[in-house]
């Protein structure tokens, strides 16, 4: 399957680029980050602590165990910062 | 019902007086808003503030978090504004507006608007200051706000 993968703020920062297309066989985002942060020591620090990242598959706000079947879009960021 | 996501500065005064115009129109008995403006608070004098944000998903949560609110106290008009890119201090970055038959409601709506634009919505702040930049991180108390609207 083919993503769409997002960064955002210091995630963004830290991997180095905003987005990228990823060919995965990820069944959760759980198995995206963990096949991301074996790339490269970047994509480990961006992802090293992983209660400091919040993630939406297909722009809605998901969680770690969220699936990824049929998702075309992954976005990780850290905890919003809006207002 | 509107949402504008934007770099451009806004008048929050000028916004609010055509919101109250169109509330009252539509036959709304008050009229509640909010504005918020960069301060500086850094140690380091702030220089700037660079909101960053996420086209396409921050329209479609800020015009969740609109809807909701909207269908929880029967608003009869809400305006959400907010800014990214580059703002000085002093400036205006968002704003919310809400009207209501009567004041509760109106006041309920813009707060439950404020906490879920805090954590909700796909911003993220980093202070430019004269020794350095920071990413503003998330406040475990932003977060525990949006339990008083379960």
């Amino acid at each position: 399957m083919t993503l769409e993968v997002l960064y955002f703020a210091w995630i963004r920062e830290r991997i180095g680029l905003p987005r990228e297309t990823v060919d995965t066989q990820a069944a959760t985002v759980a198995d995206l980050i963990a096949e991301l942060s074996a790339r490269e020591p970047r994509y480990a620090a961006a992802f090293s602590d992983p209660s400091a990242v919040r993630v939406a598959v297909d722009q809605t706000l998901s969680d770690i165990e969220s699936p990824l079947e049929g998702a075309r879009e992954v976005a990780f960021f850290p905890p919003m910062t809006g207002g | 019902m509107t949402v504008r996501v934007q770099t451009a500065p806004f008048d929050a005064g000028a916004e609010l007086t055509r919101f109250s115009a169109g509330a009252a129109a539509g036959g709304a008995g008050a009229v509640v808003s909010f504005t918020g403006i960069v301060r500086d608070l850094t140690p380091a004098p702030l220089l700037r503030l660079e909101i960053e944000h996420y086209p396409g998903m921050t329209e479609r949560a800020l015009g969740d978090i609109r809807d909701r609110a909207c269908a929880r106290w029967s608003l009869s008009g809400a305006l959400i504004i907010h800014r990214h890119g580059t703002l000085m201090p002093q400036d205006p970055i968002m704003m919310v507006a809400t009207a209501a038959p009567h004041r509760a409601a109106a006041f309920a709506a813009a707060d439950f608007l404020m906490d879920y634009l805090k954590s909700r919505a796909p911003f993220w702040k980093k202070e430019v200051t004269a020794t350095g930049t920071a990413w503003v991180s998330g406040k475990p108390e932003d977060e525990a706000a949006l339990g008083r609207w379960d």
